[in-house]
């Protein structure tokens, strides 16, 4: 799967636009997994778009598909390979 | 020698830089659409170093630092505040980034919401949590202000590394006299106006407190309705506000090289935040809050409706010290002369809410 980087976050993702990740082991793939891995990969990534506690940032969505998870199962929604998560910042996020 | 003025707001940080306090040259905005609540020169380290406390409403709070003068700025992979899982809390904002005194090189506090105090033994690179406080049988009953539930004073004692005095609203005075393992409620004197019971042990809404390092166990305190002294190293307070037009207001500075002498900015009261008579004025006293006079010159006097937050004013370090003031309105009034004259040196910033000013280099 792919997670696209919003241009504001490029550059904790090495000025990567998209950002490929594979997720292993046994647990079924969903977007905290996703999350999970992006914090131990590019930590400078996951910690705008969650706080330390592994809450979603309240003015960034994450997209899978079209769909924000947020209209989904948050953070357990699932995942499969050829999934395309997006992390876009929200449009209520002040004047 | 040149002087630095660092003025946060709320879409991002502006640098002024002037050599003679006359012109200045304005740089910014810094961390675009960032609100800046904390900046700070710490002026310890032969070259200065500058903390910036920057929050996106999108990508969280950081705060950053930079060992020239705001040319590059570094933070750490990871950032340099989290909260320990085990607190099951998040950083919100950091309000008030403070270095230690002389004798403690490296030590910066960290005043951040939700109300919690950090420590940086690197100058402000990494911070960890002050447990002492966060685990104070207190703070679960504390209730957040206007602007949060959040710490956002930080005095340190500048001889004694085990005396710290805290200001969190609504919280109100809280001090340490054993480096941060314990503390202690430290409101007695000071009216909680919006409490049934006007003198609780705390829930007090302090605004701001400062004291003179050369004279560490008095200290100046604006409260949300009232200004007050302490002799005694914040453990009581009393009343000095007679002699002002209004008690309410943000913040509170004390000049640099002299004990006794303090500035304020007031306003008509909670419910008017406004400048008494719609005239822009600092008021001073040099005699420790026995009495104050207005300084006016140069400050707008005629339907002007400016509020000052709690850390937009401040002084320099200049020997004939330097007053600045940073308004809601966005502009940034200077005074060379300690406050006798001022001149706008900015105008049409966004809401300016933190500044802070020192000779450098």
């Amino acid at each position: 799967m792919h997670v696209r980087v919003p241009a504001a976050l490029r550059h904790a993702a090495g000025g990567r636009s998209t950002v490929p990740a594979r997720l292993g082991g046994s647990r079924a793939p969903d977007v905290r997994a996703l999350l999970d891995h992006l914090a131990a990969t590019l930590p400078d990534l996951e910690r705008r778009v969650r706080d330390e506690q592994g809450a979603l940032r309240r003015h960034v969505n994450v997209f899978v598909g079209a769909t924000n998870v947020r209209d989904l199962d948050e953070q357990a929604t699932a995942l499969g390979d050829g999934d395309e998560v997006a992390i876009l910042p929200a449009v209520s996020g002040g004047a | 020698m040149g002087t630095l003025l660092m003025i946060g707001t709320r879409k991002g940080l502006f640098l002024a830089r002037t050599d003679e306090r006359r012109s200045w040259a304005l740089e910014g905005p810094l961390f675009p659409m960032n609100a800046v609540y904390a900046v700070a020169i710490d002026t310890r380290p032969d070259t200065p170093r500058l903390l910036v406390g920057a929050d996106s409403e999108h990508w969280g709070p950081s705060i950053f630092t930079s060992d020239d003068l705001g040319a590059t700025w570094d933070e750490p992979e990871g950032g340099a505040l989290r909260f320990p899982a085990e607190t099951g809390a998040a950083l919100a904002r950091a309000w008030q980034l403070q270095p230690a005194g002389a004798d403690q090189p490296g030590v910066v506090w960290a005043g951040v919401e939700p109300a919690a105090l950090f420590r940086s033994d690197d100058g402000g690179s990494t911070f960890s949590l002050v447990e002492g406080l966060w685990d104070h049988p207190d703070r679960p009953q504390w209730m957040p202000g206007g602007g949060g539930l959040c710490l956002h004073t930080v005095v340190p004692h500048p001889t004694d590394p085990d005396r710290v005095v805290i200001a969190v609203s609504a919280a109100g005075v809280y001090r340490t006299e054993d480096g941060g393992r314990s503390w202690q409620s430290s409101n007695t004197g000071i009216t909680a106006w919006h409490n049934p019971d006007p003198h609780p042990p705390f829930g007090q809404c302090v605004h701001k407190i400062a004291r003179h390092p050369e004279r560490p166990d008095q200290m100046f305190l604006q409260n949300h309705g009232g200004v007050y002294r302490s002799d005694d190293g914040g453990a009581t307070w009393g009343e000095i506000h007679e002699g002002l037009p209004a008690t309410f207001g943000f913040p509170l500075v004390t000049h640099p090289h002299q004990p006794g002498t303090a500035y304020v900015y007031p306003l008509v009261a909670d419910a008017h935040r406004m400048p008494p008579d719609d005239r822009c004025r600092v008021y001073r006293t040099t005699d420790a809050g026995e009495s104050w006079h207005p300084l006016s010159a140069g400050l707008p006097q005629d339907h002007a409706y400016i509020t000052v937050l709690r850390d937009a004013m401040c002084t320099d370090d200049a020997p004939t010290a330097g007053v600045y003031l940073g308004t809601r309105t966005g502009e940034v009034f200077a005074s060379a002369d300690e406050g006798e004259s001022w001149a706008s040196i900015a105008r049409h910033l966004p809401d300016v809410l933190s500044v802070r000013a020192a000779q450098v280099g």
